[in-house]
């Protein structure tokens, strides 16, 4: 049973993550008054995408072409490895969270170069600050579930979630909110969301990753927006298991528990963009500092 | 069986070292140095297998120096260091042979007899039973090494570079010697086997130098300042082979000295402590620097010194989880550990060398005037981007599987651990974090800089691919970081037994931990059948469609040069801007002013600051002191003759106030 729900999340975060990206336009347009695009825009963008040819950039080689495939592959395996609330993930084992970091890591080392290839200066500054603020949000997720596993007592994220709130609330709660708080700004961090990037800029000299794939086009551009609905599906699920304290040992209606609470996830980033303006490109780093001492105060507590 | 294969290998190194300083300036010198090299390792590497088949062996021999016997040993972390070191010399000698044809009219003999020597050197420092034979050997290290640093001595940076080089070796020799006095000097005897820590002595003071002496050759901060002059100044090969092996004799040391001082138990929680926080400080400190420099050689041994670190944060997990007494968290570590040392002897060994075919095709090591180079050095540049993915410890290569087990061992520590341990653990885990972060924006500007994009400068734009011997060992470094990237866990078995001595409790069964290897591989298999999967599919679906070439989009700019491109200085100047109180760089600027601007220019730099601000100072403040004893010494005979007299008085005196 528990294996199944495993399977159906795998199956329902590939086939409806890209919704996530339409719920949150959805709720912008609410806020903006503004009846907003199709829920399902994303798809039909993708599907036009994958019935595009290609143009490619005479300064580029074999790495820009190979940066989509990497990424696309390294959510993959990402999806594979992340519990969705109670769910545990479909390959579970002790240190994924380990891999998990490391296989978005190399997501983000080949769009990096795939966009250092173009020889464009714009996308030579969105990488730039891609990496900058990467090396910041890395300390900040894996010191929040060193936290979660010292609470826990155990090393495996899908062990982690499991039992995170077996013995009661009270007990875990301060380190379960700090790293809450502190994944969420991970999550609006590396999916390139406000207050950190604006996925709707029209600036090229003020983006961070829109601009790192400013000349993929095609097939190509199809592959990286739907790793990142994935990527932004990833990271709300690991929201979703430290904010949700819902634990029902039916498997299928903890799914439905996660289930509910990534779209409310995706409802919650639509209410920051639209309430929030976006922040200069130098408080960023002292944003992400802030969630890497929140992470730090669960673990000092948790160890208490 | 072994020792007397290795005792071959040696002298067989020796005296082909040896014909090659005859030869000199002769052609052949060339070729046999190289050959020499590749025969000596296949010998070593054959006693280094049989060792690990067969076991712990010994070659002990009656010799007329004091304090022991000539008596050299393999066992299985002798072994282990001389599989690293025999591969990484043999590819370093095929590739030296065409890296250094073209240096016309150089002694070449010399430089092969050093090569050969420091060889055959590094194989007696980790099978040497016994310390006078240990020391020994280490000064033969320092001083080829020496010799190969200054090849290119015309050059007043190389010669100060290798002159900080031997003061630095020596400054660690003497703590060497100090330590092995204390160790061995009251039972006169010098034999390792027979060294233990003598009642009266303090077995920190041990631990300390030896962290101090094994560390000024490994790289330690602050003990790393000779390596970012070293390297660069160094023909490719040799810093390949220096980087790649040569400074993890230091770890050898460390680990080595550690068994004499009783079991891993019994060591205070301190001792991995320091290491630990020594490996924090020395690997955030390393990749900081690294990605500051402008010289493609001095960011790879910057980065060299970020890999130590990440070393002794293995090393410190081991000893806190064995102080611990939990076997499982201080194996994972230390293999962890000992799997970084293979794993960078193979990928910083692969950066060096193709740095190297990139310096043979441009003739400069200066990042900011690449780019583009992938075009014209096709495999160069596929070997270098394989080397920068596993060098950032990102799956699917090698450099995740040794990172992820000292993340495990810190994960399991937190869980598995009492004490103070659960924070030394989240200390490695933020470091190592840190580390993966920073080596991330350290190498997407390596490759990215000097590789992709359009060329810099005209040397850039005539660049050429390396010859076929050269491209044959950049292919086969290259296939080894994904190799070990796919059977990471068989790779860990070798290390395990090389680690078997050096764990509290053998008993215990590491086997299901090391087990969590195989999903690294299963995930590393998975994401290379993923990307050619859709690799495949990307291909299906363009058949038919057009695919055009175009510019990279301008946003309307008319006139775009390869110069308005982003430079390495500006894609890291951020990261540089944020942690500017560690790094302290230093900007020289003119800005344009005026209605009619002139010339503008900017310049960064960011120089070492345990140079600038500790070393630089204390050794102006010992030349001061030194200063103020030059009255002493003015020339005349005379009055040197009289220092003698009254020296000879003195002591006369002081020979009778003693004897009543």
């Amino acid at each position: 049973m528990i294996i199944l729900a495993s399977i159906i999340h795998v199956v329902l975060a590939l086939s409806l993550s890209p919704l996530l990206i339409g719920v949150i336009n959805r709720v912008k347009a609410k806020f903006a008054g503004r009846r907003g695009r199709p829920l399902l825009q994303l798809y039909y963008d993708l599907w036009k995408l994958l019935h595009k040819g290609a143009v490619y950039s005479t300064t580029t080689t074999w790495v820009f072409r190979t940066g989509p495939l990497v990424g696309i592959s390294a959510v993959l395996v990402a999806i594979s490895l992340v519990p969705l609330g109670r769910v545990p993930a479909l390959a579970a084992f002790d240190g994924d969270i380990i891999l998990l970091a490391y296989v978005l890591g190399l997501m983000r080392f080949m769009t990096v170069l795939a966009a250092l290839d173009t020889g464009s200066a714009f996308e030579g500054m969105g990488a730039g600050r891609e990496v900058q603020f990467s090396l910041l949000a890395e300390p900040a997720l894996l010191l929040g579930v060193g936290a979660l596993s010292i609470s826990t007592g155990d090393w495996s994220l899908s062990g982690i979630y499991g039992s995170l709130f077996a013995d009661g609330l009270a007990a875990v709660a301060p380190t379960a909110v700090m790293v809450a708080a502190s994944l969420l700004i991970i999550l609006l961090a590396e999916n390139s969301r406000i207050p950190v990037d604006d996925p709707n800029t029209h600036l090229e000299l003020t983006m961070i990753h829109e601009v790192m794939v400013l000349d993929h086009g095609g097939v190509d551009l199809a592959f990286i927006q739907y790793a990142a609905a994935l990527k932004l599906w990833v990271f709300c699920a690991l929201f979703v298991g430290v904010a949700l304290p819902l634990q029902m040992h039916w498997p299928l209606v903890d799914l439905a528990f996660g289930m509910a609470g990534v779209f409310i996830v995706a409802m919650v980033i639509g209410v920051i963009e639209s309430t929030m303006a976006r922040l200069r490109l130098l408080r960023v780093p002292q944003m992400l500092v802030v969630s890497a001492v929140l992470a730090m105060i669960a673990v000092l507590w948790a160890l208490r | 069986m072994s020792p007397i294969l290795l005792s071959a290998a040696v002298c067989f190194l020796l005296a082909g070292a040896v014909l090659c300083a005859m030869l000199s300036r002769a052609k052949a010198a060339n070729a046999i140095g190289g050959i020499v090299a590749v025969v000596g390792a296949a010998v070593a590497i054959a006693s280094a297998v049989h060792a690990l088949q067969t076991g712990d062996e010994t070659l002990q021999l009656p010799w007329s120096v004091p304090f022991g016997s000539f008596h050299i040993s393999i066992d299985g972390l002798s072994a282990f260091f001389i599989l690293a070191i025999s591969a990484v010399c043999a590819l370093g000698g095929v590739y030296g042979v065409s890296y250094l044809r073209h240096y016309k009219g150089k002694n070449l003999g010399a430089s092969w007899f050093f090569f050969n020597l420091l060889f055959a050197s590094m194989l007696m420092v980790v099978t040497a039973w016994n310390a006078v034979l240990f020391l020994a050997a280490w000064e033969v290290m320092s001083l080829s090494s020496f010799f190969l640093v200054t090849f290119e001595h015309e050059r007043q940076e190389v010669r100060k570079a290798g002159w900080v080089y031997l003061i630095s070796a020596h400054v660690g020799m003497a703590c060497l010697l100090a330590m092995f006095i204390l160790l061995g000097g009251q039972n006169q005897v010098m034999d390792f086997d027979q060294l233990a820590l003598p009642p009266g002595v303090s077995a920190a003071a041990i631990f300390l130098l030896a962290v101090v002496g094994f560390g000024a050759k490994a790289g330690i901060c602050p003990m790393h300042v000779w390596l970012p002059d070293a390297h660069p100044a160094a023909p490719s090969h040799v810093s390949a082979v220096m980087s790649g092996v040569m400074i993890k004799t230091g770890i050898y040391g460390i680990l080595r000295t550690l068994t004499f001082l009783g079991s891993p138990a019994s060591w205070p929680g301190w001792w991995g402590w320091t290491l630990l926080v020594a490996g924090a400080i020395t690997g955030v400190v390393g990749i900081l620097f690294a990605l500051a420099q402008h010289d493609m050689k001095r960011v790879l041994a910057y980065s060299s010194i970020e890999n130590v670190g990440v070393i002794c944060l293995g090393l410190g997990l081991w000893m806190i989880g064995s102080a611990g007494g939990n076997t499982i968290i201080a194996a994972l570590g230390l293999i962890g550990a000992l799997l970084h040392v293979w794993n960078h002897a193979i990928f910083k060994s692969l950066m060096f060398l193709g740095a190297g075919a990139v310096v043979h095709a441009t003739g400069t090591r200066n990042i900011e005037q690449l780019g583009g180079l992938l075009k014209p050095m096709k495999h160069t540049g596929v070997a270098f981007a394989i080397g920068s993915i596993a060098i950032c410890g990102l799956p699917p290569f090698n450099g995740f599987v040794g990172e992820f087990l000292i993340y495990a061992s810190a994960f399991g520590g937190i869980v598995g651990l009492g004490g103070s341990a659960p924070i030394a653990c989240l200390l490695a885990i933020a470091a190592l974090a840190l580390i993966g972060g920073l080596a991330a924006v350290c190498f997407t500007r390596l490759f990215g800089i000097m590789f992709l994009g359009e060329p810099r400068s005209e040397v850039a734009r005539h660049a050429h691919e390396a010859g076929v011997s050269m491209r044959v060992v950049l292919w086969i470094l290259a296939g080894a970081c994904v190799l070990v990237g796919l059977v990471g866990p068989l790779v860990a078995g070798v290390a395990a037994l090389a680690a078997e001595d050096l764990l509290p409790s053998t008993g215990l069964d590491i086997g299901p931990s090391l087990g969590l290897l195989w999903r690294i591989s299963g995930a590393s298999a998975g994401l290379i059948v993923f990307a050619g999967a859709f690799w495949l599919l990307r291909r299906r679906l363009h058949a038919g469609r057009p695919i055009e070439k175009a510019g990279t989009w301008d946003c309307g700019y008319a006139e775009p040069t390869s110069r308005m491109q982003y430079t390495a200085s500006s894609f890291s100047w951020p990261v540089i801007d944020m942690f500017r109180h560690v790094l302290r760089p230093t900007l020289t600027r003119q800005l344009p002013s005026g209605p009619f601007p002139g010339r503008a220019h900017l310049t960064s730099r960011t120089h070492d600051i345990f140079m600038r601000f500790f070393y630089v100072p204390l050794f102006a403040m010992a030349q001061r002191l030194g200063q103020s004893l030059r009255w002493v010494q003015h020339g005349r005979n005379q009055v040197y003759v009289l220092y003698i007299a009254v020296t000879l008085l003195a002591l006369l005196l002081w020979k009778l106030g003693t004897e009543q």
